[in-house]
């Protein structure tokens, strides 16, 4: 049982006279076995909420707390989190050339399960992980990131989800880009490493699921769905508040643009 | 600050198009350091080759050759001798007018495994001269191994018949004080394609200028350079890549890492395009990562397009330092920062090694790039 804990969590971005604050007072428990959808307009804060849960070099912790199991999550190092049992699966994924997927897996696996895994269990373990994910085995060799396609991206960050197998996940906009088939496979990666993972006597992990649409809350179901504007959580409920947004939009919230409005998968900034 | 922030696209050299050579040593004036073709070089280091010499070394050049594959050590008076070099700066034209001997290595077929060259050498100053000549239609690699302790003027010449595919790879792993100093010429027939790869690890000054003269329709040059300069290293590429005939292509990528604070390295891409050379292809590209202060990494590119009918033509130039970005995306999974940074580094390597196309010494090259960068040996736990 594991339980990710964010108090009035304030964040900024750049320096000096240029400094914006961008999360604005965040509180969310995230607990094994829960599924949270994080849903909000462009801009709202969204990736920064995931972001700063990772620890990426860009953003500024000014207020707040996040806490693992009562560990303070701000102190440890970007890698130390990941070793703690957190995962972000990215928007952009960043490409590593010379890295071989096969070779980062392992780095990867060994680091945050503290020793090598056996070679021929993990040959197994992750060729089926791939084919589940509908991942050509050539794959493997390929450099991480390097001229995937956005499906690939994706996949390959869903894969490291299931071999990672982390206790709290964070989806940061893993639907964009993807096609129809693309969602569905990746749906499906996600809702088995969150039922099987259960089994393994752990308890089920806890997701947060941050998304600007609703489509992909049709392959997973959330258990609280978040909204988010300017910063914070404005409102928070079960999924039907989801199907709410999808007929209205964040309009009532002051939003200029509707869920249905954006141009999916078009990233609106670079980190 | 990421690599792609730094791009630095240059004009001009200052590298006249029409480049003098000469057989003749004193029809080049005796290098000062100002000069554009050794503004780079800390010529102090490399003054014994200025002047002619009696040489008190010779490089072992022995030779492990499959089928297919004949070599002689010749007299410089032989006819395959200077059948595509011409001089182009002193010391250059002093090896010429010097050596006593040349290796000569002629391929034919496709040879079972690569050539391997012997450039082992006793401390002293040498004068180098080979010749490696793919007859057309041969498919061959040449692996030129150099380590010791010595002062070598060296001219390398390169053959590639009509539609040959040539592979030669030039391995620098000197001893701390050996200076190597070589012109590679290349000349490519029709059809003919020539992989050529300078891999620099250790030495003090390493200056390697390959030229490319594309003499038939259709021949494609890839030029590939890797190195990983430490303190107390100078390696220094300088490239010229002339398209005077239709229809030929370049693809040229040249990583350095460099680690200490007297670490340098200078890439020079001079890539002409004539007048008469419609339908080139070419691109070129030089990154340089530093991992320390102090070092040293100068590039330039330079592209001179003398007719508009070509198919494309593009350089790119980028030196910086580790990319935050990379390094977070590996940590975010666990992998400890150093770690993530030894695996960047090794990346950004393997990504030129892995074109190499010989399993063996590609192997050999990461283990030694390892080993600088403190990689363990992993231990396989089989159960």
């Amino acid at each position: 049982m594991s339980t990710l804990e964010i108090r009035d969590l304030h964040v900024t971005v750049g320096e000096g006279e240029e400094t914006t604050e961008i999360l604005k007072g965040v509180d969310l428990t995230v607990s094994s076995g829960q599924t949270h959808a994080i849903m909000g307009p462009n801009g709202s804060g969204k990736s920064t909420l995931a972001y700063s849960i990772a620890g990426h070099p860009k953003y500024t912790v000014v207020g707040g707390s996040v806490t693992l199991d009562g560990a303070d999550v701000l102190a440890m190092t970007v890698d130390q989190r990941a070793r703690a049992g957190l995962f972000l699966a990215m928007q952009y994924p960043v490409e590593v050339p010379g890295v071989s997927v096969s070779n980062f897996l392992r780095t990867a696996v060994t680091a945050v399960r503290g020793e090598a895994p056996k070679v021929r269990h993990w040959v197994k373990e992750v060729n089926e992980a791939m084919a589940v994910l509908e991942m050509d085995r050539a794959f493997a060799e390929r450099s991480v990131n390097e001229g995937f396609s956005g499906g690939e991206k994706k996949r390959h960050e869903i894969l490291q989800l299931e071999l990672l197998k982390p206790r709290i996940a964070i989806l940061d906009e893993t639907d964009s880009g993807l096609d129809v088939d693309a969602l569905r496979v990746v749906s499906e990666g996600v809702n088995r490493y969150m039922s099987t993972a259960a089994l393994d006597g752990e308890g089920a992990p806890g997701m947060l699921l941050i998304t600007h649409y609703t489509r992909i809350l049709r392959y997973i179901r959330p258990d609280f769905v978040h909204v988010f504007f300017d910063g914070r959580i404005v409102e928070s409920g079960g999924s039907d508040l989801a199907d709410r947004l999808e007929a209205e939009g964040y309009a009532r919230f002051g939003a200029a643009e509707s869920a249905h409005s954006g141009v999916d998968g078009a990233p609106a900034h670079a980190v | 600050m990421t690599l792609s922030q730094l791009v630095n696209e240059r004009a001009t050299t200052g590298t006249p198009p029409n480049r003098f050579r000469s057989r003749n040593p004193d029809d080049f004036a005796v290098p000062r350091g100002r000069e554009e073709e050794w503004r780079f070089t800390p010529v102090r280091q490399v003054r014994e080759l200025f002047e002619p010499f009696a040489p008190t070394s010779v490089m072992d050049g022995s030779v492990d050759a499959p089928d297919g594959v004949t070599w002689a050590i010749v007299a410089p008076d032989d006819a395959r001798v200077g059948q595509v070099l011409q001089p182009g700066d002193r010391v250059s034209a002093l090896a010429f007018s010097h050596a006593r001997q040349a290796l000569v290595l002629e391929l034919t077929g496709t040879p079972e495994r690569p050539v391997l060259v012997h450039g082992r050498i006793t401390p002293g100053l040498a004068y180098e001269h080979m010749v490696i000549e793919a007859k057309p239609h041969a498919r061959a690699t040449v692996v030129v191994d150099y380590a010791g302790s010595a002062t070598v003027a060296e001219n390398v010449e390169i053959v590639v018949g009509a539609g040959a595919h040539l592979t030669v790879v030039s391995l620098q792993q000197w001893d701390a004080d050996a200076v190597h100093l070589s012109s590679h010429a290349i000349r490519l027939g029709a059809d003919a394609t020539v992989k050529h790869v300078v891999v620099n690890l250790t030495g003090r000054l390493v200056r390697i200028a390959p030229t490319v003269e594309f003499a038939g329709r259709g021949a494609r040059a890839e030029m590939l350079g890797v190195g990983f300069a430490g303190d107390g290293h100078h390696f220094e590429s300088r490239l010229y890549l002339d398209h005077a005939v239709p229809h030929c292509t370049s693809d040229v990528l040249y990583k350095n890492v460099l680690s200490g604070e007297s670490a340098r390295t200078v890439w020079i891409g001079d890539v002409r395009i004539r007048p008469a050379a419609a339908g080139t292809s070419t691109y070129e590209m030089n990154r340089n990562l530093l991992l320390t202060d102090g070092a040293r990494a100068d590039s330039v590119p330079n592209l001179e397009i003398e007719t508009g009918d070509i198919i494309g033509a593009g350089h790119a130039s980028a030196t910086g330092r580790f990319d935050d970005l990379q390094l977070f995306y590996l940590q975010s999974r666990g992998i400890p920062f150093e770690e993530a940074q030894r695996l960047v580094v090794r990346g950004f390597l393997a990504d030129v090694v892995d074109r190499i196309g010989v399993p063996d010494l590609q192997e050999r090259v990461m283990t030694a790039i390892e080993a600088r960068l403190g990689f363990t040996p992993e231990v396989e736990n089989e159960d």
